[in-house]
């Protein structure tokens, strides 16, 4: 039987994506360019019983998020950046708390209000040090409609995996713009749910390490009652400033990353074996790097491509090696300088890493990237 | 008669943490005989607060508790009532979490009309950071932040809730204990948002900065200064200035939130 397609906005694929995943909570507050993802959940949650809450703020909305997540529902909420820095509080208790959930933020350009309609890809440090103490990141970076779809599903997946938030970044373009989608058939793609306590209900302790680094999660309004705070916590859920319990506490969530690399890291590579120059683009950046690969490729010059999809915990590894292969690593990105910085980190000095940066509302255009990769060669 | 308060709590977690003399203490009591009165199931039961002293309240209790951000209780228990509407939830949190950093939240809590108590105990000031100015504490009053006087007029939060939309709104004080588990229990079987606002003290950094000698001179305060609303329809505006009505101030019967959005997926479905 041929998959059902259709045409679909990218915003409009992330909310099939949350629904394909088992998303039946949202709480958001409207603000473009992200609104869409709220619009379609508004129509299509209460049709499965999910819920739709529209919050008197982005705060809010995060908050209802956490607490829906807590009695086990799978939990979304979508902005931009000016309600990402005002989730920014409870993004961290969400990483404390271990509370799966999943933040979508179709980026346009700023400080504050700045281009509410212009692309900007301006909050990719912010995903991974926005809130404030140390804390395990994962955020995903899709660049095409049907990618929006699965990587949404991967968030979802992610978050209950290893009982976080996830975050998806995409820029306004991206969200904003139209492409055919095949929609996978239920069980195509993986579906994970978070593991949930088999011990004792007297037994059962939400942040006990003994097990492994992620400890199941029980249900509010299950058999298993718990205590869950913000403050710094021993295994049972409550409050602790015993040094070495809060120690090892932290260090056990960082390790929920470092721990699970190879599970969590994703990337795609487009003629990078011989490539001289390398260019680093993600979102929709990377589309106009790959079409400025091939007309390089056409003219004899030898340029890859090497796109993250999942951007933090950064693919360190990978771009470390392509740093000593290439002369040069091209960074074009809609900021003035955030992702060429993490470049520059891991390449250690072994090539030159080239920034294009841009923040004027306009898209990088493939001649832009073009003729900075023959300035190198 | 008899409550079982060892029910409820978890004796685990005690002693707890405030400070001789502090109100939040017979606030507890309280909650636990409306608690013990109403009998609702434990693990069906979310006790949600803020950060404060008072928002410390929920983790000496042996139900589901969330202590949440600053502010945000209310935004947290939505989702959990919204999620599962059978659940009983029950808010609990300090003046100025509540009608400060946490007023948006508070008001479209009380809006909503979602099915929630919220018991706010109010001591006129940010007891937990060492008593800086609350929305709630008293003008010309003194804080750490207002040593030359509070120039602040003050929230009523009773008057805020009823303005808000809270279909159940009550008050009274610590130094009416008994009263406070029949007006929570009475919140808890109301269908809506019942706010249970319960002025209390802060001996440590309000009584001090404020001339109270002694805990019992708050208390006597509270006392004094309490008028039960029946009583307030007999007394002219001269006998009632500086009184605050205490008892039942508000009642109605509305829509209630969950109930309304039940009839959401309703037409989603038939659509
Ligand atoms: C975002 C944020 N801002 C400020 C604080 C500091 N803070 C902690 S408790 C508190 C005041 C609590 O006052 P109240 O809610 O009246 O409770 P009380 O301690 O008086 O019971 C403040 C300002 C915080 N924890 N988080
Ligand atoms: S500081 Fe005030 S509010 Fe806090 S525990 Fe002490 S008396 Fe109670
Ligand atoms: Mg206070």
């Amino acid at each position: 039987m041929a998959k059902k397609v259709a045409l679909l906005q990218g915003n409009t694929a992330c909310a099939y994506g949350a629904l394909y995943a088992g998303c039946n909570f949202f709480g958001g507050y409207p603000i473009t360019p992200s609104t869409e993802v709220a619009e379609v959940l508004s129509e299509e949650l209460p049709k499965i019983g999910g819920k739709f809450i529209q919050m008197e703020d982005e705060i809010g909305a995060m908050a209802s998020v956490i607490g829906a997540s807590l009695t086990g529902q799978k939990a979304l909420t979508a902005t931009s950046g000016p309600g990402v820095s005002l989730k920014q509080e409870l993004i961290g208790y969400a990483c404390i708390a271990e509370t799966p959930c999943v933040i979508i933020n179709v980026m346009r350009g700023g400080p504050s209000t700045g281009m509410p309609t212009g692309p900007g890809q301006s909050d990719v440090q912010q995903a991974k040090w926005g809130t404030h103490g140390d804390h395990p990141v994962i955020a995903l970076v899709p660049a095409s409609c049907q990618e929006i779809f699965s990587e949404t599903v991967r968030a979802f997946n992610l978050a209950e995996k290893y009982r976080m938030p996830v975050q998806v970044l995409y820029d306004e373009i991206v969200g904003h713009m139209r492409e055919r989608i095949e929609f996978p058939e239920p069980g195509e793609l993986e579906v994970i749910d978070r593991e949930a306590p088999s011990c004792s209900p007297e037994d059962y302790k939400p942040f006990d390490p003994s097990n492994g680094d992620v400890p199941p999660l029980a249900a509010f309004g299950s058999e298993y009652r718990f205590h869950v705070t913000g403050l710094n916590k021993a295994a049972d859920g409550f409050p602790t400033t015993k040094a070495e319990l809060v120690d090892a506490e932290q260090r056990r969530q960082l390790r929920k990353i470092d721990a699970n690399i190879a599970d969590i890291e994703s990337y795609e590579e487009y003629q990078t074996d011989d490539a001289e120059v390398v260019i680093f683009a993600y979102g929709s950046t990377s589309r106009s790097a790959r079409y400025a690969v091939n007309e390089l490729r056409k003219e004899g010059v030898k340029a890859g491509l090497f796109r993250p999809i999942t951007l933090w915990p950064f693919p360190e590894k990978r771009v470390a090696e392509l740093a000593q292969q290439a002369k040069a690593i091209i960074v074009p990105e809609l900021n003035l300088g955030q992702m060429n910085l993490e470049v520059e980190r891991v390449a250690k000095g072994a090539c030159e890493i080239i920034g294009i940066h841009r923040v004027d509302g306009e898209p990088i255009n493939p001649g832009q990237i073009m003729a900075q990769v023959k300035e190198v060669v | 008669m008899a409550y079982d308060y060892e029910k409820h709590i978890r004796a685990g977690k005690l002693p707890h943490i405030w400070c001789p003399g502090c109100g939040h203490g017979i606030a507890m009591k309280g909650l636990i005989r409306a608690l013990d009165t109403c009998g609702l199931e434990k693990n069906n039961t979310a006790i949600v607060s803020g950060i404060g002293c008072a928002s410390r309240l929920p983790g000496y209790m042996d139900y589901n508790t969330l202590h949440t951000a600053h502010g945000r209780a209310a935004a947290f228990a939505t989702g959990v009532k919204m999620s599962k509407p059978e659940m009983n939830v029950i808010v609990v949190g300090g003046d100025g979490d509540g009608t400060a950093i946490g007023g948006n939240h508070f008001i479209h809590a009380c809006r909503r009309n979602i099915d929630m108590t919220y018991v706010i105990l109010n001591n006129y000031i940010y007891g937990m950071t060492g008593g800086q100015f609350s929305p709630c504490t008293p003008t010309g009053h003194k804080a750490s932040t207002t040593v030359y006087g509070n120039p602040d007029p003050i929230f009523d939060i009773s008057k805020l809730a009823i303005g808000a939309g809270a279909t159940f709104v009550a008050r009274t004080t610590a130094f009416h204990a008994t009263q406070i588990d029949k007006l929570i229990a009475e919140g808890i079987k109301h269908k809506g948002m019942a706010i249970i606002e319960v002025l209390d003290d802060c001996p440590t950094t309000y009584g001090r900065r404020n001339k109270f000698r002694s805990v019992v001179d708050m208390m006597k305060r509270l006392k004094e200064i309490a008028v039960p609303v029946a009583a307030a329809s007999k007394m002219t505006a001269e006998q009632l200035e500086g009184k605050v009505l205490t008892g039942v101030l508000y009642k109605e019967d509305k829509p209630e939130y969950t109930e309304q959005y039940a009839q959401v997926i309703e037409r989603a479905k038939g659509a």
